[in-house]
This record gives structure tokens, sequence and C-alpha cells, in this order.
């Protein structure tokens, strides 16, 4: 009995241990390809850093870059603002309409990327809004405020509802009750929000591509490379952005551990 | 001023950069392209050449649902058994992947299966004839499985984690063999989790577009690259709109359809 125990963890260890490598063998590789001074994927000749320094010299990237981290920015700011706003709101309000709510919320999360994103590019296009990073972060705010709005409404639900009351109670004004009441005990979710917002927006690729023409991020970038085929400098920019993306989730993760990922 | 009201930047936005938008979508499918109304959109579409690329979708689809859950499902069998001490850190490993760009791991994948890439070299070097495999269905295939698994995992181990334990224990002390365990007992509890995982895997899957370019250099076209071609390259929004409402049509429709076989939400989402 004890042995059979025994070799059925051997049999699920390895059962794990084939996914995991079939999930990071790919990551791997790429990552060590992008300090092979051979721009060929067949043989290492030796570890540079050149990729490296092309990917910091190239005009194209940088300004994508920097298109990336103004979107992120932006985007995050202004949906943390409505989203949070939006989670108090709501909770003050009465089932039926927080409901309504809640629903339009889901709708972006089920429609397919692919469809939200040309719908709004149809919406711009019938305005006559040039498609730009401005279009590109209205787009951002649409589907990053949901995740901040999640994240902010279980931590009003924990509140204690009577903190508000005393506030009141005690001469504060309702905004000013706001202010030194709520947002102070829901700010971890505002944070947790935030962060997921961040994340969300750097690695959009599918909504940025149709809702932005004349400004490209960086996963535009990625895309229309790998049209072209390989490129180590692509391995290089992969492996920063996947570092990148790795430090944000493990700092979202200390906040609201895994369980609430 | 009412504390509800704090809701309406957020009730505006959302109806302003969500719904309007989708109104837009049925305006254009059916609209020519001077604006009057026509159905010409949806009879093209309905012609064999554009059923085949649905076909197509829906069958790669349907394929990469089941293979996620074939390997996905003992995956969270195994992480949720309580053999692992270090059962949560093996979970992150499987989840982080989910969360790097779907471009960069489809990027990553083709460098491993391009006709002068790594496992050809290696296949090479130890004798062996290689292999045409970008370019081909099961590439596709695979950057799929590989793109969407953790999207399974997630929500099947999420609930077989919150099972009652005792329950198994209750059914082998009751004398049920192993197998007959997991068919009986730990299969019809996760249903939920499998509902949520096939929906969140099939979503993404059927609408994929850049991943079937991408690990098939353009020869395997599916609905969304179509969808693609005709907002991007040809400029055609009507047709495109009438794809995407199709889509949309038809989502909506199987989530409905999962809703009913799992009710309450057990499974969850994401989020």
């Amino acid at each position: 009995m004890v042995r059979n125990k025994r070799a059925s963890k051997a049999l699920k260890g390895t059962y794990l241990a084939l996914v995991l490598a079939f999930l990071y063998i790919p990551i791997v590789v790429m990552i060590a390809l992008s300090f092979n001074k051979s721009v060929s994927r067949a043989e290492w000749t030796g570890f540079t850093f050149d990729w490296y320094a092309k990917l910091f010299q190239s005009k194209q990237i940088m300004a994508a870059l920097r298109v990336t981290l103004e979107v992120a920015v932006v985007a995050t700011a202004v949906s943390t603002v409505i989203g949070t706003l939006g989670a108090i709101g709501m909770h003050a309000m009465n089932t039926g309409m927080a409901n309504v709510l809640v629903n339009l919320s889901y709708l972006p999360m089920t429609t397919p990327d692919i469809v939200t994103g040309v719908s709004l590019m149809l919406m711009f296009v019938f305005a006559k809004v040039p498609l730009s990073k401005w279009t590109m972060i209205m787009a951002h705010i649409a589907f990053d405020t949901p995740y901040v709005l999640f994240s902010v409404m279980p931590k009003l639900r924990q509140m204690n509802p009577n903190l508000y009351e005393a506030a009141l109670d005690l001469g504060c004004s309702p905004m000013k009750a706001l202010g030194k009441v709520i947002v102070p005990e829901i700010s971890p979710g505002i944070v947790t929000g935030a962060l997921l917002a961040f994340t969300m927006s750097l690695d959009d690729f599918v909504i940025s591509y149709f809702t932005s023409n004349t400004d490209q991020n960086l996963a535009m970038i990625v895309y229309s490379a790998a049209r072209r085929g390989v490129e180590p400098t692509m391995y290089a920019l992969s492996t920063l952005m996947f570092v990148a993306i790795m430090a944000l989730l493990l700092l979202v993760n200390r906040r609201s551990g895994l369980e609430n990922m | 001023m009412k504390r509800s009201w704090y809701a309406s930047p957020y009730a505006l936005w959302m109806v302003l950069f969500t719904v309007v938008p989708l109104l837009f979508v049925c305006y254009y499918a059916f609209t020519d392209a001077a604006g009057a109304f026509t159905t010409a959109n949806f009879t093209k579409i309905a012609q064999p050449m554009y059923l085949l690329v649905l076909w197509d979708s829906l069958r790669l689809a349907v394929y990469c649902t089941a293979l996620c859950l074939l390997i996905g499902y003992p995956t969270a069998y195994f992480l949720a058994s309580r053999d692992f001490s270090r059962a949560q850190s093996l979970v992150v490993l499987i989840l982080v992947p989910m969360w790097m760009n779907f471009l960069l791991r489809t990027y990553a994948m083709m460098t491993l299966l391009e006709d002068n890439g790594v496992l050809n070299t290696l296949l090479r070097s130890i004798g062996l004839p290689g292999f045409k495999l970008i370019g081909t269905e099961g590439a596709v295939l695979l950057g799929m499985v590989y793109n969407y698994l953790p999207f399974m995992v997630l929500p099947i181990y999420t609930v077989l984690k919150k099972m009652d334990y005792s329950v198994i224990e209750a059914a082998e002390d009751l004398g049920c063999s192993p197998i007959r365990v997991v068919s009986r007992v730990v299969l019809p509890m996760s249903i939920p989790g499998v509902v949520s995982g096939i929906t969140m895997v099939f979503m993404p899957a059927v609408t994929t577009f850049s991943i079937s370019r991408l690990m098939s250099s353009g020869m395997v076209y599916l609905v969304g690259d179509m969808i693609e071609d005709y907002f991007i390259s040809m400029n055609n929004r009507n047709v495109g709109s009438s794809i995407s409402l199709v889509m949309l049509v038809l989502i909506i429709l199987s989530i409905g359809f999962l809703r009913k076989v799992d009710p309450d939400n057990q499974g969850g989402g994401l989020w």
C-alpha cells in the first residue's frame, strides 16, 4: 500500500514536470538566444549583450516603449479614479441598479478582444477621431476599469459601514468623510486594482492593434517583427518584457495572494 | 450629492466605450459602403469559402479545448491532491506563463519549430531528418494549446482545491477503487471548474488571429485573420463587421449554454 502510494506520487510528479517543461522550454530557449552571438538559432557561438544594445539604439523600439509606458500610466491613473469612484457609488446603490452596472462591467470581459478592438475602431473612425495613442488610451481605460472596480468592491463590502456614518455624525462633510475614512480603508484594493490595470495595459496587443494607427506599442512591434521572421533583438525585447511583467506580478501577488488572482 | 452618483463617470465611460462601439458593429454589419441598409454582407459571408474558414476555426478551437482539458485536468487534479508539500509554488509556476504576453509566447514557440529552428537543428544533429512544422495545422494547434493551457488548469484547480477531501476518503472507505473515486466523486464535483475552463479556452481560441498567422506563416487562415484582413488591409469594414457580429452572437450563445450547465457560476472566472 505504501509502495503503491509512493509510485503514484512519482507518477504525478513526472506528469507535472512534463507539463512544466512544455510551458517553460520555449521561454528559456528564447531568453538564452537573446544572449547568443550568432543570428542563427541553430548554434551557440558565445555570450553577448549586443542585441540588448541594438534594442536601446533602435529609435522605433524606444518610441514604442514610450508609447507603451505613456498609455499604461495615463490609462491606469484615469481608470483607478473612475473605477474607485464607481465602486463607492455602486456600493451605495440599491441592488437592482448595481446589478445592471456589474453586468455592464462583465461585458468587456466576455466580448472577444478582437471584437472589442474592431468595435472601438469603428466608433473612432465614424467620429473621425484619428487613431493614435489617445484613442489607444481611451480603449485601455475601458478594459482596465473593471479590474479596478472588482479589486475595490470586496474591500468596500468588508468595511464597517458605521465608520462612515460616525464620521458624518462627528461633523465631517461627505467629501471629507470619503477622503479621510473610506479611501484609507479601501486603499489596498485600490493599489491592487491599479497594479492589475497597469499590467493589463502593458500586456495588451489585440485592442491596441485596432485602436491605434500612428503610434505603436511594444506588442505591436513584436507582432510586425514576428510576421517578417525571427530576429534576435526581438528575443532581447521579449526577455525584458517578460522580466518586467514578472516583477509587476510579484508585486501584485505579494499584495493579494494567489487565491484572489 | 448622493454617494451613488460617484458611479456616474464609470457608467458613462462603460456605455460610451463598450456598449456604443458594439452598436456600431451592428450598424456597419447591416449597411453598405454608402451607409444604406443591406443584408448583402451576410449573404456574402454565407458563401462556402467563408463558411469553410469558420468551420476551420471552430474545429481548431474544439481540438484545442479538448487537448487543454485532456492535459489540464490531470495537472489540476495532481496539483490539488495532497501529495506535494510545495504544491502552492507549483501552481504559481504553471500560472505564470498565462501572464506573459501571448505574442511573446507564440514567438518563443516559433523559435523552437522553425525550419532552421532549435528542434529541427537538434533532430539533424543526431542524424534524423528535419520536419516541416511551421505552416502546418499541427503547429497552429500546438501554439494555441501552449497559450491557453493555464486557462484550463486554473479554474479546475480552484474547484478541486475547495472540494471537501473527506468525501473522497469516505468513498475510499466504502470500497471505491481509485478509478471509481475519480469518475463518481471527483469528476461530477469539478464540473463547474471544467465549464469555466472550457469557456476561457474556447472563447479566445475561436477568435485568435495572430497565433494562426505566426505559427503557420499565413497557411492556416482562421476567422480572426479574416476579421483582421477586412479591417486592416482590405478596409471593408461592413463585411468585417458582419463577421464580427456573427462571432459575437456565437460566443454569447455558447456562454448562455455553458451557464445552463453551471447555473451558479461556481467555477468562477479568472476574476
